[in-house]
This record gives structure tokens, C-alpha cells and sequence, in this order.
């Protein structure tokens, strides 16, 4: 099997990971995406949650058929391993002293359980580089609170700012919206670590909190209140100083599209293309002022116009003529998003029990060194044998025997 | 860690977040807007509301660790002083229109030529090339494009938009990826490169798990308000529960981990005489989500629901974290700064405004390293603050600086 020659930025960089549900694999797929050897270490004694959850193929629960787990691990390698076993654990720190970053984002204690915290692996390697990546940190007053992400959307406060006026506060559509958050930081931290220690010879432990990184993306309402005093109030989908600023209604069952005008010639250009030009001088709409104070009516009035057509006409129509207007899109419209298909945001490839599947690719791109599809996402334990007889050098007598002591399962 | 690294940092709010997060690091950013300062400074709102482009809370809050100057790249000196400047970099972060530094004569290919290492970000709302490469943004058609926006709202009206501008973090923290790759990348071979980020990729990025539900059944995950979408067809699953002053989020769920939260909190619940024999029968173990049915939910919701109305967020708070119960209350601002697990961490530290006279509360850092200390060092800055410094460093004279303020050149 060809799993040492991967191209790219961390071609010969080989990683172990306990990792655990989104946030794990997201920090995995920056490395193993662009070559490097990620080995994730997992048990069949208590499968990672996406593993057990659906939609499956075929609508059979198997640990294999899983559409969230294979969704996100692509180019990752799987091995099993049975941390009640002290043979497993001590496979599992020979190779979290060997593989050149160690990174986790179980609930702490279970590192110290297993005697892979840092302390203790910085005993024998004092240049080891260890990512620890909780919902909160892995020391401090939450540290042992179980996290995940539908939780820490509001811990941050960001339902604060979804919902009408006077209604109560709503969670983003896209469940579990801060994992996405917590493995760049994280990310960029492990790269510069990486750096440092190529420089200093030193390495180190990083610490995330992924309740602390969510956090940086509602910091100008964290200052809003500091200096003013002010809390967020929830104003549907307008904005302080834009007219029209909403979603409309389109033609189609429940479609929907933005509008965005933030300046008198876009307002007018709006007006030209709705056939409305007289709105300009109408004194309900002819200045920002006015159309705020008159906005319900408004979006009535946009909204007469856009149900008359479909989403995608009036973003061409308008982003043609100099206005921000879009495609609320679909799960469908995402997965066909032209734009999206030309920057290889989607990996096809065939997966031995998905058939053609698609698996997430990266966010952005890089001109010389592009992230690629290496291999699907693995089968439980796919590549248990390969890490212990290549990486490790076991016998095969030696593997043979560990596997019916059940230190592989 | 990244201490002897210079950014030239020309993005406006699309990208800020990126050189905040290299500087965060401990590299150089300088920040360079066009004189008087760059329209990103009437972003959003104002220090005691005064609208003032050295006030703006917005530039505040991702320009600290920031140096500041100011230079004008459309006129020749401008782009002269560009070219020095760029000679003392390693990276360039920009967030520009697809075109307008090449039309300029400075970009990524011109340079590139000139610094074969340079690492160059680019960050535009739709990409430089492609179907929608020219399309006019603004956060919420981008968050309406990228598939967040419409599972997020009432099943039967408009989709919402985050208040809070989103699109533009993931694109700068996806940069700050993509800088550090290209980084480790050059140390290696010496090369730099382009790191090209679209703000509805980056927002996109992270669907949960829409695009396999839709591959494999067809099925197009809708809004469904206080509730979760996608488990169970039939039987919401609430999130947004009312308690006795504000909010808390909570999932009924199933599996172990589901067993393990419905016990404790039904044993805590039964400590305080709120928990119903149905509630104490339950065989949690058993318990799915996939195939529970809607009576069996009101059984488990409503007590639960009646429950947490009898408790503040923060006494729910307070008792779920020994019983491991993941309960989130709905944090204000107020409590985020207050908030015990932050501030066990440490996680708030003041930095000086001296031209307000106050402090204003930032995150200390994002990461905890042990090998060095990575705490947020000072303000956004102010327009052209570090003019003379920065400009003198590159071998101007007191006297060109002054010549160069006088063209409106910096």
C-alpha cells in the first residue's frame, strides 16, 4: 500500500491522533490532506460518535457505512487499538514518541488515564510537540465537562445574534457550527511549533480551548458591551446601516435570496431593475433614513417583486447590474455550487463500502503545493496491520499474537 | 514563535482576522491602510458611540498585535515604497478586488518575480477565477450562499442571517492556515507561494453533515427553529430552552454518551422532587434517537423543560459541570466576561487605550504554549501610527517622510 509518499507541504511528517468527532478530523485533514502520514488511533470497544451516526449507505447502521464519519477523513489511516490493554497503551505511546506531532481532543483525563499527557512524554522526548484541543481547555474549571459544539454556539453567545425582534434566540442551522472554528487556530499553532522546534530544537504543549477560539468570532460584541454597555439584540435579517439588507421570497417551494444595498447608486440600480425607479424620489425610500424607518414596507415591496422569479435570476439579474444579491442555497444547490465544484471544495472517490462517495476537500487553496485526495476515508482498524509491521517493525508472529490478546480491537 | 517574521497586512474586514492570528503568533504585522485611514474603520460600531475612525470597536477588535502605517499603492511613490517594504517581508495578506494589485502592477505575478519566497494570501469574497469571481458581497449573501443560512431560522419563514458577520472570520482563519502551510513549505524549499481563500468557501466549508444526507438519501436538512433538524423525521429535538432568566441550549440525544447526561441530570432532577417516574423508569441504554417516538419525547422533554425554567443559567451551569451534564446557558456579553471557566483560564486581559484613558478586555491568546508567552501585547493602531518607525527603517529620511505626508503618498 502506498501511504508513505504522499506529495505535499508535510510529505514524511507522520502524525498520532486521538481524535474525537469534527474537531478532530478537521485538524487531522489540514495535515493529512497535504501529505502528511496521519495515523488515528481508534476502538471498536467505543467507535468515535460519527461512526455511529447516520445517514448510512443504504440506511444500514455499520460502523464502515457511516455518511458523517466518511464525510470528513479522507487521506486519515485507522488503528485500532484497546487502551484497557497496557499493550496497547504502550504501543500507543511508542508511537506518540516517535511520530513527530501527537495530537488530541478527547476529554481531558483520559491522556493522563492512559499516561500519554504531556509531562510524562516530555520525560523521554523532551522535543515532543503535543495539540490538545478540549471544548475547554484542558485545565481550568470546565475542563472535564464533557463539550460539543451545540453547546458551545451558545456558550459563546452567537444565538444572540440569530433571531427576529422580541423572539427568542435561535441555534445556527448548521449543528455543531463552532467545530469548524477551533482546528484552524489550532492548525496554524501547530505549524508555527513545528517551525520553532526545526529552529530551537525545543518543542512544547498547546493548549485549545475550542470555547476560546469560537470566541473570536463575536469579539466585536464582547467590546460593544465593555465600551458601551450594550448587549446584542436579535434583528431578524437586517442591518444597522443598509436598506434594503434581507432574504426574499422566490418563486419555487421555499426558495429564498439576499439583497444587500449599501449605497444610494445600488439603491438606485436596485430601483432600475425592479422597474420601481420612482422609489428613488419617493420620500418613504429616497434616503437610508427613510428607508429604515420604512423598511417592513420595503421588503414587502422587494418581496412582490422577487416571488415573481427564481433565486438564481434575480442573482444574475442584479449582481449583473452592480447589486449584492444571492442564491440562499440548498443543500443541493451547495453540493452543484459551480463556483464551489471549480475550487475543488469536494472530493469524489470510491470507498469499499460507500461506492463513489463524496469526502469533504479543503477550504482554500495553494497555488504551488495543492491539498489532494490521497485515499478515502479508512475502514476501523483499516490500517492497523500496515502501522505495526511498517511503522513499528513488528513480527508478524509478534502482530499475530497481540491481535488475539484483542490489544487490536 | 513566529518572531522573526514581517507581514504586510492590506485587508480590509475580510481579512483581518489573518494577520491577527500570525501576529497572535508573535510575527510583525503591519498593517497598511491608504491615507487618513481605510473604510474597514466604519465597520459595525464606535467606542461610546462616537463615529470616529480611531474609535471603531470593529478595527479593535482584530488589529491588535498590529503595527500601523499608511500608504497610497495607486500613486508611483506609493508602490515604490510597496517594493521596499515587501523586500522586509515574508508574508502579504490582501483582500483587494480579483485584479486590482495586478492592475497595479503589484501583484502576486509581478512580485513573485521579484521574491520568488514571498507568500502571498489573497482573500476575495468568491475567488479570482470561476462563475461568480466578479459578484458584489456582503456577509449575508455570502453566508446565503455557503449553505449555513438556510437551515438556520423558523421552518416556515425566512431563512436568518448571523447578525454578526461571519463569512469573513472563517476566510481570515483559513488564511492564517494557509500562510503557516505555505511557510513551512518555503522553509523547507525555499519557494513561496499563493494562498488563494474565497469567503464562501471558507464559510461553507463546514456543513455538519448536509452534503452526505443528501448524497445518500436525497434529503435536504431544513430549518427547524428552537429544534435540531436531521435525527429524528418526526420528533423534534429541542435546543433552545427557556430557564428562569435567559436561555439554555440541551439535546436530548441517545447512545452512551446520551445514557450518561439523561441519568445524571434525571438524579438531579430527583434531588430537587422534579423528576417524574417516567423519567426514573427510563432504561436510558436503550434509548435512540432514530426511533423514539413522539410521545416517548414530550415524557423526556416536558419535565426536563419545567425543570430548567425553575433554575437561572447559572445555577444550571453551576450544576452541571461536577454532574458532566452538557448543558450551554446562552451567554450576554456580561457573562462571557465573567464566565468562571474563561477567567479559571485566565482568558481576559485589559489592554491599555491610552488616547481614551480606559482599558478595554481581549482575549489574552488563543493557544496556551508552554514553551512561550503568547499574551496579547497591545492596541489596534491608530492611522499611520507607526509611520516614522517603520518608514525609517526602510532608509527614508525625516525629511522624505515628511515630503511623502505632504504628496498624500503615506
Amino acid at each position: 500500500m502506498d501511504t508513505e509518499n504522499n506529495e505535499g507541504v508535510f510529505s514524511g511528517l507522520t502524525i498520532l491522533a486521538f481524535c474525537w468527532a469534527v474537531v478532530g478530523p478537521l485538524t487531522m485533514k489540514f495535515f493529512a490532506d497535504n501529505g502528511a502520514r496521519v495515523i488515528r488511533v481508534e476502538t471498536s470497544k467505543r467507535p468515535c460518535v460519527m461512526r455511529a451516526s447516520g445517514p448510512y449507505k443504504d440506511n444500514t447502521p455499520n460502523l464502515n457505512k457511516g455518511g458523517y464519519f466518511n464525510y470528513y477523513n479522507s487521506n486519515i489511516l485507522s488503528l485500532t487499538l484497546n487502551m484497557e490493554l497496557p499493550e496497547a497503551r504502550a504501543i500507543a505511546k511508542r508511537l506518540a514518541l516517535e511520530c513527530d506531532i501527537f495530537m488530541e481532543n478527547y476529554t481531558p483525563g483520559n491522556m493522563e488515564k492512559w499516561g500519554l499527557d504531556y509531562e510524562t512524554l516530555k520525560k523521554e522526548r523532551p522535543d515532543i510537540i503535543m495539540l490538545r484541543q478540549s471544548g475547554y481547555g484542558s485545565w481550568g474549571p470546565y475542563s472535564r465537562l464533557p463539550a460539543f459544539g451545540m453547546v458551545l454556539v451558545p456558550i459563546t453567545g452567537l444565538p444572540n445574534y440569530i433571531g427576529w425582534p422580541g423572539r427568542e434566540p435561535l441555534p445556527v442551522g448548521v449543528s455543531a457550527y463552532t467545530d469548524c472554528i477551533s482546528p484552524r487556530f489550532a492548525t496554524a499553532a501547530v505549524i508555527a511549533a513545528m517551525d520553532y522546534r526545526n529552529k530551537t530544537g525545543k518543542g512544547q504543549l498547546l493548549d485549545l480551548s475550542q470555547f476560546e477560539s469560537a470566541i473570536y468570532f463575536i469579539m466585536p460584541g464582547v467590546l460593544e458591551y465593555a465600551a458601551n454597555g450594550r448587549e446584542p439584540e436579535r434583528i431578524g435579517n437586517a442591518s444597522e446601516y443598509a436598506a434594503p439588507h434581507g432574504v426574499y421570497p422566490c418563486k419555487g417551494d421555499d426558495r429564498w435570496c439576499t439583497i444587500a444595498v449599501f449605497s444610494d447608486d445600488e439603491w438606485k440600480t436596485l430601483c432600475q431593475e425592479i422597474g420601481k425607479l420612482e422609489y428613488t424620489e419617493d420620500p418613504r425610500f429616497n434616503t437610508l433614513l427613510n428607508r429604515k424607518k420604512n423598511e417592513e414596507e420595503l421588503n414587502r415591496l422587494l418581496g412582490l417583486w422577487t416571488i415573481k422569479r427564481t433565486s438564481e435570476e434575480i442573482m444574475e439579474q442584479l449582481q449583473a447590474a452592480g447589486v449584492a444579491a444571492g442564491v440562499v442555497k440548498n443543500t443541493a444547490d451547495m453540493y452543484e455550487d459551480p463556483q464551489l465544484r471549480e475550487r475543488d471544495m469536494y472530493w469524489k472517490m470510491e470507498h469499499p463500502e460507500m461506492g463513489q462517495f463524496t469526502h469533504l476537500g479543503q477550504s482554500f487553496r495553494l497555488s504551488e503545493t495543492p491539498a489532494r485526495p490521497y485515499r478515502p476515508s479508512p475502514l476501523l482498524g483499516e490500517h492497523t496491520e500496515y502501522v505495526c509491521t511498517q511503522i513499528l517493525g513488528m513480527s508478524d508472529d509478534e502482530f499475530v499474537t497481540l491481535m488475539q490478546e484483542g490489544v487490536f480491537e | 514563535m513566529l518572531d522573526n517574521c514581517r507581514v504586510l497586512d492590506l485587508t480590509d474586514e475580510k481579512g483581518f482576522l489573518c494577520g491577527k492570528i500570525l501576529a497572535d503568533l508573535g510575527a510583525d504585522v503591519i498593517k497598511i491602510e491608504r491615507p487618513g485611514g481605510g473604510p474597514s474603520r466604519n465597520v459595525g460600531s464606535f467606542w461610546h458611540d462616537i463615529p470616529d475612525p480611531e474609535k471603531n470597536l470593529y478595527w479593535f477588535a482584530y488589529n491588535s498585535n498590529k503595527r500601523g502605517i499608511t500608504l497610497n499603492i495607486e500613486t508611483a511613490d506609493g508602490r515604490e515604497l510597496f517594493k521596499e517594504l515587501i523586500k522586509t517581508a515574508d508574508f502579504i495578506v490582501e483582500s483587494f478586488a480579483p485584479g486590482y494589485m495586478d492592475g497595479l502592477g503589484i501583484g502576486y505575478s509581478a512580485i513573485s518575480k521579484l521574491k520568488k519566497e514571498i507568500i502571498w494570501a489573497s482573500i476575495t469574497p468568491f475567488g479570482p477565477e470561476g462563475p461568480y469571481k466578479d459578484f458584489k458581497d456582503s456577509d449575508i449573501v455570502v453566508m446565503g450562499m455557503s449553505g449555513t443560512m438556510y437551515q438556520t431560522g423558523e421552518r416556515d419563514e425566512a431563512p436568518l442571517h448571523i447578525s454578526m458577520p461571519q463569512a469573513c472570520l472563517h476566510a481570515g482563519a483559513d488564511a492564517a492556515v494557509g500562510c503557516m502551510m505555505a511557510y513551512y513549505h518555503r522553509e523547507k524549499t525555499g519557494k513561496g507561494q499563493l494562498v488563494d481563500v474565497s469567503l464562501q468557501q471558507s464559510a461553507g466549508w463546514f456543513q455538519a453533515n448536509a452534503i452526505p444526507v443528501y448524497e445518500l438519501s436525497g434529503g435536504i436538512l431544513r430549518r427547524a427553529g428552537a429544534f435540531r433538524a436531521g435525527m429524528s423525521k418526526d420528533v423534534g429535538q429541542r435546543q433552545v430552552w427557556p430557564c428562569k432568566d435567559g436561555y439554555v441550549f440541551f439535546n436530548v440525544i441517545g447512545g452512551k454518551q446520551g445514557a450518561k447526561v439523561l441519568s445524571a441530570l434525571t438524579e438531579w432532577m430527583n434531588s430537587e422532587g422534579m423528576a417524574t417516574e417516567y423519567l426514573l423508569n427510563k432504561e436510558w441504554d436503550n434509548f435512540d434517537m432514530f426511533s423514539v417516538a413522539r410521545d416517548e419525547m414530550a415524557y423526556i422533554q416536558e419535565p426536563i423543560g419545567e425543570f430548567f425554567k425553575t433554575h437561572t443559567s447559572k445555577e444550571l451551569m453551576d450544576g452541571a459541570v461536577p454532574r458532566q451534564v452538557s448543558i450551554g446557558p446562552l451567554s450576554s456579553m456580561k457573562d462571557l466576561l465573567n464566565d468562571e471557566g474563561l477567567n479559571g483560564r485566565d482568558f481576559w486581559k485589559d489592554i491599555e487605550h491610552p488616547e481614551l484613558g480606559v482599558t478595554l478586555p481581549y482575549p489574552r491568546q488563543f493557544v496556551h504554549s508552554s514553551a512561550e508567552d503568547y499574551s496579547t501585547r497591545f492596541r489596534a493602531p491608530l492611522i499611520g501610527e507607526h509611520n516614522e518607525e517603520v518608514y525609517s527603517s526602510i532608509g527614508l529620511s525625516s525629511e522624505e517622510i515628511i515630503t511623502l505626508k505632504q504628496a498624500g503618498v503615506i
